[in-house]
């Protein structure tokens, strides 16, 4: 049985990592929704934010810094990516995979060897554990992250009801119709994958601090997470509008954080933990699906891309 | 090369598809055009004859072929590509889906429409006053798209679609309008609200408008001049007074004789004097 304490735990933990996890959903969001653009590049721009911010604190830079600089690596590497779309023409997929794979290079010379521990570095979670009020380690790593996570929410839903977020939006609809508009719809790739890239990047920081540790693998399978958690936060909310999509995202994170805390809780081995995130994405793509089959609805082809 | 101001010319203007394969197409075969401003221009031909890919090249969805040139105000854009031509083209597609976004709302999609060939920045894309003027251009349809705004653009009816993407074709006003048989898929009621709002704006807004048909009565009788394409050459051309002599029967044996094979001079196309070539341009 779950005892009060524990449930309270497991809800702050869940709301806390909803939260870091979250930033890197609202990424996912932004390429595989928004702009309709399949980016696998997530999984090296994660763990992209957390080398930097690893090697940047161990130098001694302040926490907050690297946390920044861990988002502009993530813009970057976002920006490799869109510019092999849409200036070479190499189609997303193929482009996002290509740079997921030099990153796992990059991220192994970034960081000196395959991991590096952060448990007595200066974080920005240590630094927040220094504020008076905030007796437990789990309440300042939730306010932490819940502050950061107000400040991209408002960036973010800002940002995608301006002339410049709209004709952002309106590619992934519609690039014809966008083009047509008189918009440059190469440079709202650029912008929507990069700006996505960015929050993986700046997600895949705060993760490391918080954890207290980096390993070059911990990306694998961070795509499929942030998948899941959009699709859930869709498939529970069904969320109409800018803000309450955001809202949906965040939230569809902190119910899949709280599922596998829970399954964690309750025996399951950690390592078995991707394949129910897979077998959570094929359920949730499959059966809306499979009810229009029953339903003997027209379908068409599964796309490609 | 011309005196006379035109608002549109084009020059020598090819496209050739699949160039160098077994199917190569000649698309568009050195056309000469000029249109001035205010033209409304129906534009007729049988089904390859050129017309879409016409109406892509002015609007630079594709250059034309080495030499080909087009001038907008005797500004040469020839080399400008679609989303820097936009300030002076709006365009309405035969399907409704391709001119506006499904999962954007009625308003979101007025907003984009709205900037057109204008620079983009971080303000908010819509506000009070961009909604009242959106709600103002819906009314005139007379379908009630006015009230519905916050509506997602996918839910909405495809000739209400259509009619959304005329207005939104037209709300920046643009120089030239380009309709791609804007009306083929709508019912007759909703064609007929959506001709009349286009021959509305072309002559309220004092557009310049290009307006593919295969209804020749349509032809006939909105605009002041109509072309007939046949294998990417312009083969008629004619203006309002000897429009307006015509009967359907008399375009269609134009057409019929176009389309044939056995190619006759231009001008023997129609009865003598009734038909103005281009190809002495
Ligand atoms: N993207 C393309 N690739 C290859 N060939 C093309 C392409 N677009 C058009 N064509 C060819 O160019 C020719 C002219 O096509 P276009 O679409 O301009 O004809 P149209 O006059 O608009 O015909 P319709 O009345 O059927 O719409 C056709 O033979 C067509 O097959
Ligand atoms: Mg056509």
């Amino acid at each position: 049985m779950l005892e009060p304490t524990v449930v309270g735990h497991l809800l702050g933990f869940s709301a806390y990592e909803g939260l870091v996890y979250g930033f890197l959903a609202l990424g996912v969001y932004l390429t595989f929704r928004v702009l309709a653009f399949p980016d696998l590049t997530v999984d090296g721009s994660f763990v992209l934010g957390a080398a930097v911010v690893a090697v940047l604190i161990i130098d001694g830079v302040n926490p907050f810094l690297a946390t920044l600089a861990a988002l502009g690596a993530g813009l970057c590497a976002g920006l490799v990516t869109s510019l092999l779309n849409t200036k070479l023409r190499i189609p997303a997929l193929l482009a996002s995979i290509l740079v997921m794979v030099a990153l796992y290079s990059i991220n192994l010379r970034i960081m000196g060897r395959p991991n590096l521990p952060l448990l007595r570095e200066v974080t920005i979670f240590s630094l927040a554990s220094q504020l008076p009020g905030l007796e437990t380690r789990l309440v300042y790593q939730l306010v932490g992250a819940a502050v950061l996570a107000v400040i991209v929410f408002l960036i973010l839903n800002w940002f995608l009801r301006t002339e410049i977020g709209l004709a952002l939006r309106a590619t992934g609809d519609n690039e014809q119709m966008v083009r047509g508009a008189g918009v440059d719809t190469d440079k709202t790739t650029i912008l929507g994958v990069s700006t996505a890239n960015g929050l993986v990047a700046l997600s895949g920081g705060v993760v490391a601090q918080a954890q207290g540790f980096v390993d070059v693998n911990m990306g694998i399978g961070m795509i499929i997470m942030g998948l899941a958690a959009v699709i859930i936060g869709e498939a529970l909310f069904r969320p109409k509008g800018v803000a309450r999509l955001l809202l949906a995202v965040l939230a569809g994170t902190f119910v899949y954080r709280l599922v596998i805390s829970v399954a964690l809780r309750l025996g399951m081995a950690p390592g078995d933990l991707k394949l129910i995130t897979a077998a959570l994405v094929i359920i949730a793509l499959a059966v809306p699906y499979l009810q229009k089959k029953i339903r003997r609805e027209w379908l068409p082809p599964a796309p490609r891309w | 090369m011309s005196e006379n101001k035109n608002l549109l010319k084009l020059r020598r203007i090819s496209k050739v598809f699949s160039k160098g394969t077994v199917d190569q197409v000649r698309a568009l075969d050195k056309i000469n055009l000029d249109i001035n401003s205010g033209d409304y221009i129906a534009v007729i031909g049988s089904n390859g004859a050129g017309k879409t890919t016409l109406l892509n090249v002015i609007a630079g969805v594709y250059p034309p072929e080495n030499g080909g040139k087009i001038f907008v105000n005797d500004r040469d854009v020839t080399g400008l590509s679609e989303y820097r031509r936009a300030h002076y083209v709006g365009r309405v597609y035969q399907d409704p889906h391709v001119g506006t976004a499904a999962k954007m709302t009625i308003e979101e999609n007025m907003a984009m429409a709205l900037l057109r060939g204008q620079p983009r920045g971080l303000r908010a894309a819509s506000n009070k006053q961009r909604r009242d003027l959106f709600h103002g251009a819906l009314v005139p349809l007379g379908l009630g798209l006015e009230n519905r705004l916050a509506a997602l653009v996918g839910t909405l009816s495809g000739g209400q679609r259509q009619a959304l993407a005329l207005v939104m074709a037209t709300l920046s006003k643009p120089a030239i309008l380009l309709l791609d048989e804007h009306i083929a898929t709508l019912d007759p009621r909703t064609a007929q609200i959506v001709l009349d709002l286009t021959d509305m704006v072309v002559t309220r807004e004092k557009m310049t408008a290009l307006m593919v048909t295969h209804n020749m009565e349509l032809a006939l009788r909105h605009g002041n001049r109509l072309i007939m394409m046949h294998k990417g050459r312009i083969v008629v051309d004619m203006n309002q007074q000897r429009k307006a002599d015509l009967t359907i029967h008399d375009l269609v044996v134009a057409f019929e004789r176009a389309s044939g094979e056995e190619f006759v001079d231009d001008n023997v196309l129609l009865r003598p004097g009734n038909v103005v070539g281009t190809s002495d341009l």
